[in-house]
């Protein structure tokens, strides 16, 4: 079973028009961006777009010459209900696990937290020693 | 050693020269640039290039025969570097100064005791022309060292008896310190500095005008418009006179504002100055642009034939109301090379390019911006990453700090440095441009 998850993160410049380039590539492959997230900086950002083909997208926008990269992140089911994003949390950082960037959506009725951290491997022992959810690609399918 | 002086209401520090008729001053130019040319024939350089061009210091019996010379270029200097141009014997020499700003393609300029004289005499001449006299107290914030704006107003307002104080470039604070303190009549500082100091000035409390003797400023050695010298002037309460020099020529010193501000006189006992066209390499008309040709007559150590400045300007008139027939040239409109000037540095677009090549991370395209804001001169690099080898903003600001620093070091200035997705920047066809120089001087 795999650990971890794909996620493109692709650069951009902080300029208008540069982000629908990108989505219209997406839309045009017909694959579904599930989670995604930018933020806000002065000359550039980077995209991180967790979608339903990373690797197909992936090669789909080195194509187009855009300057992507595929990165392996963590994603944790939780319950969707207040205290349990804390509940995870706590238990990396117990560990001195730093988060690099996080973000979470809902998928399925079940809270989902995606993130990087600077030791992954000490990050999965911790999931693992925890009983957490971990997911990976075969959880997304769609 | 006490060096005569002119009574200080006359306006001219060297009389007989600088109020030559227009014969008069051909007469003079034709004498020197025969001699000029035959002292030549002691450097290798030109001994080769009269042989190549089949020419002899003989043929030179017109002032039109300096046609029939060869240009001389920035590259000629790189290529006979460090001393292969010298007319004299290294002995002879007491100065070396080496072109400004640049670390990467170096030129060694050469100077006997004599030509630091001349060099001197020229610069006094210049202060003296705006009224500057010994009684005046002359503040140099030119950066010292290899910059000829140091060390040649530092001998010129010596030469000419001011109370002369070397203050160097930079530290604002102090700059306006000696300014009070001493009586500081008069300042020579790039315009963009004179800003700023302007700004230090009020966040101090202290009024040019009311607080400071400042009456001149010799504003040089970086583009700058009209209208920019008249804020300058306006905001300090001062006449500011625009300098030009080179350190090829000597330095600051060739030519200089008259108090009519109406062009700079170029000094033609020292220098034949020629305008052609950049393309053709044939004389332009007066008023037309074209690239300023100098020939200098008096140097001794390295004299310089037809030597292309790729400064772009022209020729106002050979006659003015002040009394000096030397000719006006117009203020640098710009270069006919990709040469930039940055508060007074020399800045080839290749040199930026040979730093970002050593960065694996980037694409090869670029793009150089300089604006003005506030009076200063600023400049954006924009260069395309190639991979995405990260996606930790981090790791990508650590590498806009890197490239920014490597260029530092390259260029003596800070850009703001702008990381791009591949694709971003225009892809040209043909040449590429790679300059956009947006600042307001070239408008």
């Amino acid at each position: 079973m795999k650990n971890t998850l794909k996620q493109l993160s692709i650069f951009i410049e902080n300029k208008s028009g540069t982000l629908i380039k990108v989505l219209e590539l997406f839309s045009k492959a017909k694959i579904q961006i599930i989670a995604s997230t930018i933020a806000d900086t002065q000359d550039y950002g980077i995209y991180r777009v967790l979608c339903s083909a990373p690797c197909e997208a992936y090669t789909i926008l080195k194509e187009h010459g855009i300057n992507v990269q595929l990165t392996d992140v963590l994603a944790i089911a939780i319950e969707d209900e207040p205290g349990h994003a804390a509940l995870a949390i706590s238990a990396l950082s117990q560990a001195e696990v730093n988060i690099l960037y996080m973000y979470s959506f809902l998928w399925k009725g079940r809270g989902v937290l995606v993130m990087r951290t600077d030791e992954s491997d000490k990050a999965l022992e911790v999931i693992a020693e925890n009983d957490m959810d971990l997911l990976n690609e075969d959880n997304f399918i769609i | 050693m006490k060096k005569i002086l002119p009574n200080d209401n006359n306006p001219f520090f060297d009389e007989k020269m600088e109020t030559m008729t227009r014969a008069q001053i051909e007469a003079l130019q034709l004498e020197r640039l025969q001699a000029t040319v035959q002292h030549c024939m002691n450097s290798p350089f030109y001994r080769k290039r009269f042989e190549e061009a089949g020419l002899k210091p003989e043929d030179i019996k017109t002032l039109d025969d300096i046609r029939r010379i060869p240009f001389t270029t920035k590259q000629d200097l790189r290529d006979t570097y460090p001393f292969g141009m010298a007319s004299v014997p290294l002995r002879e020499c007491t100065r070396l100064h080496s072109s400004s700003g640049t670390t990467g393609t170096p030129t060694v300029i050469l100077h006997t005791q004599k030509d630091l004289e001349e060099w001197a005499a020229q610069v006094a001449r210049n202060l003296w022309m705006v009224g500057l006299r010994p009684d005046d107290v002359f503040q140099n914030s030119s950066g010292y060292g290899m910059f000829t704006g140091g060390l040649g107003f530092q001998y010129g307002a010596e030469r000419l008896g001011m109370l002369t104080i070397p203050a160097a470039a930079g530290n604002s604070i102090r700059q306006i310190k000696f300014i009070t303190d001493f009586g500081t009549t008069a300042l020579h500082a790039v315009p963009s500095y004179v800003t700023r100091l302007y700004e230090v000035m009020q966040s101090m409390g202290v009024d040019p005008r009311r607080d400071t003797k400042l009456k001149v400023l010799a504003i040089g050695a970086e583009p700058h418009s009209e209208e920019q010298r008249r804020r300058i002037e306006e905001m300090m309460g001062v006449k500011a006179y625009n300098s030009f020099g080179m350190s090829e020529m000597c330095g600051p010193g060739v030519g200089f504002e008259c108090q009519e501000q109406n062009g700079l006189h170029f000094w033609e006992d020292y220098y034949i100055v020629e305008i052609v066209d950049p393309e053709t390499l044939e004389p332009v008309p007066d008023g037309e642009v074209g690239e300023l040709v100098l020939t200098s007559l008096c140097r001794e150590a390295m004299p310089l034939l037809r030597y292309r400045t790729r400064d772009l300007t022209r020729v106002l008139g050979r006659t003015c109301p002040c009394g000096r027939n030397h000719v006006r040239i117009d203020r640098m409109r710009g270069r006919s090379d990709d040469m930039m000037v940055l508060r007074g540095v020399n800045i080839f677009p290749i040199q930026i390019e040979k730093i970002l090549m050593t960065f694996p991370e980037l694409a090869s395209n670029y793009l150089i911006t300089l604006t003005t804001d506030e009076d200063n001169d600023n400049m954006t690099v924009e260069v395309e990453l190639e991979e995405l080898f990260t996606d930790d903003y981090r790791r990508l600001q650590n590498l806009t700090n890197r490239i920014q620093r490597a260029l530092k070091d390259e260029i003596l200035l800070t850009p703001h440095v702008k990381l791009l997705p591949k694709g971003s920047l225009p892809v040209s066809e043909g040449k590429a441009v790679r300059v956009v120089d947006k600042r307001t001087v070239y408008q």
